[in-house]
């Protein structure tokens, strides 16, 4: 990792009013578990429904798309990045650079919240959360390379990644069989699946893919990415070159 | 020493020729790429600093291929035009993160240095945000020469300067041609060029024009047919006067009736005159001689982009 590249990329994702986007959805987990845990005390379905069916399904790949996109999209769109690409630096190296700020983002604002609300939320799914943290983890990971990817590809990342989020993985994902086998978070929900062992089974959180092939996935879908995206930038023409 | 080339170089985008088939030697002094907007400069500096592949052709530092070649920037800084910088730094930080990507030694003195040289020490604490566009143009040169490049490329480095900032930049430029660098920069008026350029290079619609030395393309400038737009007491006998003379080659006689010193008078003559100098010299002579007098002499034809194309028809 390149110091200096992920200090600016981490001063461009946090800066002006970004952390307050990448904060609300966090603090709104943390403030909800807490009035729950206050009011209707530990209970097993709302790990469920809160730490499976929202940190994980909805907050994380949001978080990633806002982490991804921005950790490298608007550099390339007002053509600052040309300070960076105008260095002996590896094109690879700033790219891989940038995953690692945008992945420490996505935990810092998205798994240790979600570790935070479940552990408020139950006494006896501890491992079922867990599992969901490490889910989180690996498929953060993979989505911040997609994402990020998406940003070094077009202009339009932000609706791409939007697209994949929802529409694919949510919407196809639901009516298509199959289709799920392809989505991040099932590859995410595998992992849950493993480590949360009988209180997954118990609380029906399953993934249609085996923790082995998820792995394999998240694997070639962030290696590939990151690759892939590190290619492009050394062939990258800025906007207003043409 | 550093030299660039193009050999052969085209660009396109679709069916759009920005360059084509320009071939230029760019080595030690300072080198001015001088033509109007849309001449396709910038896309020569993008190719030269290696953010654009030509089409055809070859673009080289010192024998090496820059296209994907990630090692020339350690001896090249880049002045883009594209006014984006990282607007969450300090100018200082700015400079300072431009020093260490280039893993210099000793990053904090390079950075000081840097901006001392373009004298902005006093606002290296604030914000690039709230800097005025002459001010990010010099810091933009401090990251550029933060480590004393032996190439600076400059694509219109003197726009939103201020004249003392402008003076103080040629000075600049100046200096580092002094010490054996290769400076290529980039504009569309002509006596920035003229002043601080030790050679020339003329683009006009994606072709090289003319290149050399200043002094020989302003001889083509000063020699080619200058066109006058002139109005007198006697337009026709003038007319006869100055094709007689020999300094001009042709004279058409515009509008009708009685002439004035006014200036909504309609009446003109226009002149296309061989030889510039010894026109102007002549023309007072002929009048006063024949009792007319001048009362508008004006050139027709001053345009940057006119004198462009004249140079693209030689």
């Amino acid at each position: 990792m390149n110091p200096v590249v992920a200090q600016l990329t981490l001063r461009g994702l946090l800066g002006r009013r970004r952390i307050l986007v990448l904060a609300a959805l966090p603090a709104l987990l943390l403030v909800f578990s807490l009035v729950l845990r206050l009011t209707v005390g530990a209970d097993e379905e709302l790990v469920e429904a809160i730490i499976s069916g929202f940190a994980l399904s909805t907050l994380l790949p949001l978080l990633a798309l806002i982490a991804g996109t921005g950790a490298i999209g608007p550099e390339i769109d007002d053509g600052s990045i040309m300070y960076l690409m105008a260095k002996p630096v590896s094109r690879h190296l700033i790219v891989r650079s940038k995953l690692i700020v945008a992945c420490g983002v996505v935990f810092a604002f998205g798994t240790f919240p979600m570790l935070v609300a479940g552990l408020l939320l139950t006494e006896r799914s501890v491992d079922l959360v867990l599992g969901c943290c490490l889910g989180s983890v690996l498929a953060g990971t993979a989505y911040c390379a997609l994402f990020l990817l998406l940003s070094v590809l077009t202009r339009n990342a932000v609706i791409a990644g939007l697209v994949y989020a929802v529409v694919w993985e949510s919407i196809v994902g639901n009516f298509v069989p199959g289709a799920k086998t392809l989505s991040v978070l099932q590859w995410g929900l595998a992992f849950a699946e493993k480590v949360g062992g009988d209180q997954a089974t118990r609380l029906g959180v399953e993934s249609e893919v085996a923790p082995v092939t998820a792995g394999i996935l998240l694997l070639v879908v962030t290696v590939g990415s990151t690759w892939y995206a590190g290619l492009r930038l050394r062939t990258l023409r800025l906007a207003g070159d043409e | 020493m550093s030299v660039l080339v193009l050999d052969r170089v085209s660009r396109w985008f679709g069916n759009v020729v920005a360059v084509n088939d320009v071939s230029m030697t760019i080595g030690p002094g300072i080198t001015g790429l001088l033509g109007p907007n849309g001449a396709g400069k910038s896309t020569v500096i993008n190719m030269l600093s290696g953010f654009l592949a030509p089409s055809s052709g070859t673009v080289t530092l010192n024998g090496d291929t820059i296209w994907r070649n990630e090692d020339v920037y350690r001896s090249v800084g880049l002045v883009p035009e594209r006014e984006a910088m990282y607007d969450i730094v300090t100018g200082w930080e700015f400079v300072l993160a431009n020093a260490r990507l280039h893993g210099l030694a000793d990053p904090g003195s390079a950075a000081a240095r840097a901006l001392a040289t373009v004298d902005m020490v006093q606002a290296k604490d604030r914000a690039v945000r709230t800097y005025s566009k002459g001010m990010k143009q010099r810091v933009k040169v401090a990251s550029a020469l933060v480590h004393d490049p032996g190439v600076l490329l400059l694509d219109e480095p003197f726009n939103g300067m201020d004249p003392r900032q402008r003076l103080h930049l040629m000075n600049l430029l100046r200096t580092m041609a002094g010490e054996g660098r290769t400076v290529l920069f980039s504009s569309h008026i002509l006596e920035e060029v003229e002043r601080i350029a030790d050679g020339i290079q003329v683009m006009v619609a994606g072709r090289h024009a003319a290149s050399g030395d200043f002094r020989e393309i302003r001889r083509l400038m000063t020699e080619r047919p200058h066109q006058y737009t002139i109005r007198s007491s006697d337009d026709r006998a003038l007319a006869a006067a100055v094709i007689s003379d020999g300094s001009a080659s042709g004279v058409s006689l515009r509008g009708a009736g009685p002439v004035s010193p006014s200036a909504g008078s309609e009446a003109e003559l226009h002149v296309e005159a061989t030889d510039f100098s010894a026109f102007v010299r002549a023309l007072p002579h002929l009048a006063r001689e024949r009792g007319i007098s001048l009362y508008d002499v004006s050139p027709a034809d001053e345009s940057l982009e006119s004198v462009f194309s004249y140079l693209v028809a030689r």
